[in-house]
């Protein structure tokens, strides 16, 4: 029997994604996704001052809040040729790397993890096995019988009430719960306390960007400065005299409390995130089996310790695998007009030039066209345009993007502590090399790189204290500031390895203004939709053949699908309603 | 059954929390409300007998930032929130279930608490086509009515459901419009900033909780209590300001040494939040603080007032005088503006007196 399975809203995401599925005796036979939600964020930005870019485009989302930014001004900087100081490389690395961390932890245990757990089940389990159980994986502090009693007890009260709230008709007993009780319980504790962990970890971002979300950058640095003097004497009135305590957020005070979030980072990776992990993929190994499709990966590279000019320094490579032959990493350049295009053909999107072709985003010309079934409709036609985002490719070919892609690029270019660490995971779980291709092999590889991560953080932070303490306190490289120093006109791209995974933007300035922008985000590479060709993207490929115990509860979709941790406001992005053509609008001044 | 569940009260006595404690927490409460020692014991009686009311958030063009910045809320916490003061019943970011049932949940949670939950929204409205934005097929416009017929109030959430936000920027793409523009018979509050601080979210939640009503707004819709002040008033660095000293780029002497932002573009004389006096992810920095001027991102229209790095040159009405003045580097603006501030610091101490745990105990 054929059949359309529809899931709208998948949730625990961030944004608005549709699957359809068309299905076959009880398995997908082909799945379709759909971005539904459009802002129109890159035709906002034209006519506007290069410099504001970042603050516009970080809005595009607030859950990978600062990917935006940084591709922003790094693509700013590129088109002027502007290099920032060593310490504002050092600054945005450290907040780059908190982000991951950060994001990836929440997403394990808020957005992904009741997919394998069953809340209900831990009001089953017994606290001091439970407790039993914790001890045997970490040296986590918070394992006693007491605490999990008390967590249970907290839940059982939820429960009772009849005001399940968040955990209102989830899919509690379906038979692919696999965990004991035990396990559960665990796992119900941590989530609450990540909750906690991550309100913490964030002031990271607020004391170097002065808020979280949102935190801000700047063109050519960072805006933080330093206000620490090692070597002034301690006379006088003011921050100045007084050590320079308080003139900005980054003094001594707040260099210890970036030391102490870096410190808690690491703690909570390494006793609560990776072993959960191990221990919850342990009982999901056929999961180990399905959920990847494509083959074929990619990353842009990140993390520069000599600039982002120079990717032999950058700490995630850049490269691209195909047919997931990890012998070969081919190489990647942006600029070329024949590598990323991206195409509409089944997009709500019009292109001068017709829907079958690609375009480079330096070309980037949309229109759009909403073509889709007038709301409310119950199913969407995906012979058509049936997604708000686009189809980009790399050659041709689609590609994933995200952790397991820089874990796999990382582990092909034979980065010692990554072997170690996949090698390790592997043998622990007695699975081969080949499992890192499936559903449970992206979510692994997500935690593998937070692990990768936290324990690069304290290099990037101890450089920045032993930088002051040599003199220098260089945020901000202030010779290009004044559009009046620019050229007519420029381009240029930013990137960067975001959460979940390469992220590029790419602008044209003409006049001190820009007259065009255009986003090209891991989501849109990973959540597209099919290309003129019918190729799938990366959501689309990975669904296929998925087995659907019950269409009601389809927890198998929403495992793989969370698996890519999907981020669509990010995804859907271009819109042009003047069409081709640049069109510089002067934005008003205050007045 | 519904009746039978414990109150705020009972929750905090049975995690060994006393009755002093109890009121500790109301007069907390109340003193972050700007509420007179008056009303802390209609707080006390209002907590004790709650039961968890149903919150319903609706995103629509949004950034998932205003949930983001929930999260990162202290007091309350978040797990505090959602496990013992209110009962999220529907929430894309968080909710455990996906497609038909998690519709299904916010539709029996609207039929279980008609006329009684209260309505959250984050993102704007498209009204240039109603294909720009659904959600299981159906479009922003007719699920936000749909869910805010049976709503006690709307809360609008970030600047985009605010004021349209970001979405609606010029050219505004896709017809962006806030929730009050839809909205019009039905208390609507606005909670802007992009994203709002997180306490001032919550704040207003505990708010809703306690008297089953709005607080006070100001002309855009703002609870007063938290916009009631300019960044500008309650800025650390406003003396460097009367002083004349200002930070010529990001990391020169003045940068480093805190001098004020004007002249790189700081919108805080225009801006009226508490991100000066609460502060971001507790109490830790605020944009200011961290060497970026403020962007305005809590008041009406602010992408389109101009580039963020422009000083500001003719400010609107109430602030002409001081910011005029100042750029010609005058004292005069310097002692008006201590007069402005001095009225209103003085509004602000009478609604914010201290109630201690002694004058409860006596009201009780």
């Amino acid at each position: 029997m054929s059949e359309r399975l529809v899931i709208d809203p998948i949730t625990r995401i961030e944004g608005h994604l549709r699957i359809e599925a068309q299905m076959k005796d009880g398995a997908i036979e082909a799945a379709y996704s759909s971005g539904t939600m459009v802002r129109g964020i890159e035709v906002i930005l034209r006519g506007r001052d290069p410099r504001d870019a970042w603050a516009f485009a970080q809005r595009i989302c607030g859950v990978c809040t600062l990917v935006h930014a940084i591709a922003s001004v790094r693509a700013v900087e590129d088109a002027l040729k502007i290099r920032i100081p060593p310490n504002a490389e050092l600054i945005r690395n450290l907040m780059i790397g908190a982000q991951t961390i950060h994001d990836h932890v929440m997403h394990f245990y808020h957005l992904h993890a009741l997919d394998w757990v069953d809340v209900v089940s831990a009001l089953k389990a017994d606290p001091k096995a439970t407790a039993a159980l914790a001890q045997s994986l970490s040296s986590h502090a918070k394992s006693s019988p007491g605490y999990f009693a008390e967590v249970q007890a907290k839940l059982k009260k939820q429960v009772d009430s009849g005001q399940l709230g968040l955990f209102r008709n989830g899919y509690w007993g379906h038979p692919a719960y696999k965990l004991p009780p035990e396990a559960n319980l665990m796992a119900v504790a941590h989530y609450l306390e990540a909750l906690a962990w991550q309100r913490d970890v964030v002031a990271l971002h607020t004391i170097l960007g002065g808020k979280n979300p949102h935190p801000n950058f700047v063109v050519g640095g960072v805006p933080i400065a330093i206000s620490i003097w090692p070597d002034h004497p301690g006379r006088g009135k003011g921050p100045h005299y007084r050590g320079g305590q308080g003139g900005t957020a980054l003094d001594v005070t707040g260099l210890q409390r970036i030391q102490s979030v870096i410190q808690s980072m690491r703690e909570f990776v390494d006793q609560a995130y990776v072993p959960d992990t191990l221990a919850i993929a342990g009982f999901y190994k056929d999961w180990f089996r399905q959920g990847e499709g494509l083959g074929n990966f990619m990353t842009f590279g990140d993390l520069p310790a000599k600039g982002m000019g120079d990717p032999s320094g950058f700490f995630f490579p850049r490269g691209a695998i195909l047919n997931r032959d990890l012998s070969k990493v081919h190489e990647i350049d942006l600029n070329a007009e024949d590598q990323v295009q991206e195409y509409i053909a089944h997009s709500w999107y019009d292109y001068a030039g017709g829907k079958q072709q690609g375009l480079h985003p330096y070309q980037g010309e949309t229109k759009l066209n909403y073509s889709g079934p007038k709301p409310p409709f119950q199913q969407l036609p995906v012979e058509q345009a049936y997604s708000w985002m686009k189809s980009p490719r790399w050659k041709g070919q689609a590609m994933e993007v995200g952790p397991l892609a820089r874990v796999l690029m990382l582990y092909a270019t034979g980065h010692a502590p990554t072997k170690e660490l996949v090698g390790a995971t592997l043998k622990k779980l007695d699975i081969p090399v080949q499992a890192l291709f499936s559903t449970l092999g992206r979510t692994a590889a997500r935690t593998l790189e937070t692990k990768l991560l936290v324990d690069a953080m304290q290099g990037w932070y101890d450089q920045l204290v032993a930088n002051i303490k040599g003199g220098d306190v260089d945020t901000f490289n202030e010779t290009l500031w004044e559009p009046s120093s620019w050229p007519k006109s420029a381009k240029g791209v930013g990137f960067m390895e975001a959460p979940r995974g390469g992220l590029a933007h790419w602008i044209v300035i003409e006049n001190e203004k820009i007259a065009n922008y255009q986003c090209v985000v891991p989501s849109t590479w990973n959540a597209g939709p099919r290309d003129p060709d019918g190729k799938p993207g990366a959501y689309e490929a990975a669904l296929a053949g998925h087995a659907i115990h019950d269409p009601k509860q389809p927890l198998e979709v929403l495992r793989t699908i969370h698996s890519f941790d999907p981020c669509i406001a990010c995804a859907v992005h271009l819109t042009d309603e003047e069409g081709e053509g640049f069109e510089v609008k002067v934005v008003p001044d205050y007045q | 059954m519904a009746f039978d569940e414990p109150t705020i009260a009972e929750i905090l006595r049975r995690q060994g929390i006393s009755r002093r404690g109890f009121l500790k927490f109301c007069a907390t409460t109340a003193s972050l409300m700007a509420l007179p020692p008056s009303m802390v014991p209609a707080i006390a009686a209002a907590l004790e007998k709650a039961r968890r009311p149903s919150v319903i958030w609706l995103s629509f063009q949004e950034c998932t930032g205003c949930t983001e910045s929930l999260t990162r809320s202290h007091t309350p916490s978040i797990e505090g929130l959602i496990l013992e003061q209110i009962s999220l019943d529907y929430h894309h970011t968080l909710q455990a279930a996906s497609g038909e049932a998690a519709e299904a949940a916010r539709e029996a949670a609207m039929r279980e608490n008609h006329g009684k939950y209260l309505l959250v929204v984050d993102g704007s409205i498209p009204m240039g086509n109603a294909g720009y934005s659904t959600i299981a097929g159906v479009s922003n416009l007719d699920m936000l009515k749909e869910t805010a017929a049976g709503a006690a109030a709307v809360i609008a959430v970030g600047s985009c459901a605010a004021y349209g936000g970001l979405p609606a920027a010029l050219p505004n793409p896709t017809g962006a419009v806030p929730v009050s523009a839809i909205i019009k018979d039905k208390p609507v509050m606005n909670v802007p900033g992009c994203p709002p601080i997180p306490v001032v979210i919550t704040g207003v939640l505990a708010h809703f909780l306690t008297f089953a009503a709005l607080p006070e707004l100001d002309d855009h819709g703002r609870p007063k209590v938290f916009y009631g002040e300019s960044i500008h008033d309650r800025c650390y660095r406003r003396p460097f300001y009367d002083q004349g000293k200002f930070a010529e780029t990001f990391d020169d002497e003045g940068a480093r040494k805190g001098w004020c932002l004007f002249k790189l573009g700081c919108k805080g004389p225009v801006t009226y939040n508490a991100c000066a006096t609460t502060k971001w992810n507790q109490g830790v920095s605020f944009p200011i603080q961290s060497g970026h001027g403020c962007i305005g991102c809590s008041e009406p229209g602010f992408w389109d007032m101009g580039p963020l790095y422009k000083p500001l040159s003719m400010p609107i009405a109430p602030v002409q005088m001081m910011v005029g003045a100042a750029a010609a580097g005058g004292a005069i603006a310097g002692a008006a503006m201590a007069m402005r501030n001095r009225a209103a610091k003085k509004s602000a101490q009478a609604a914010h007196q201290k109630v201690t745990v002694e004058d409860l105990e006596k009201a009780k």
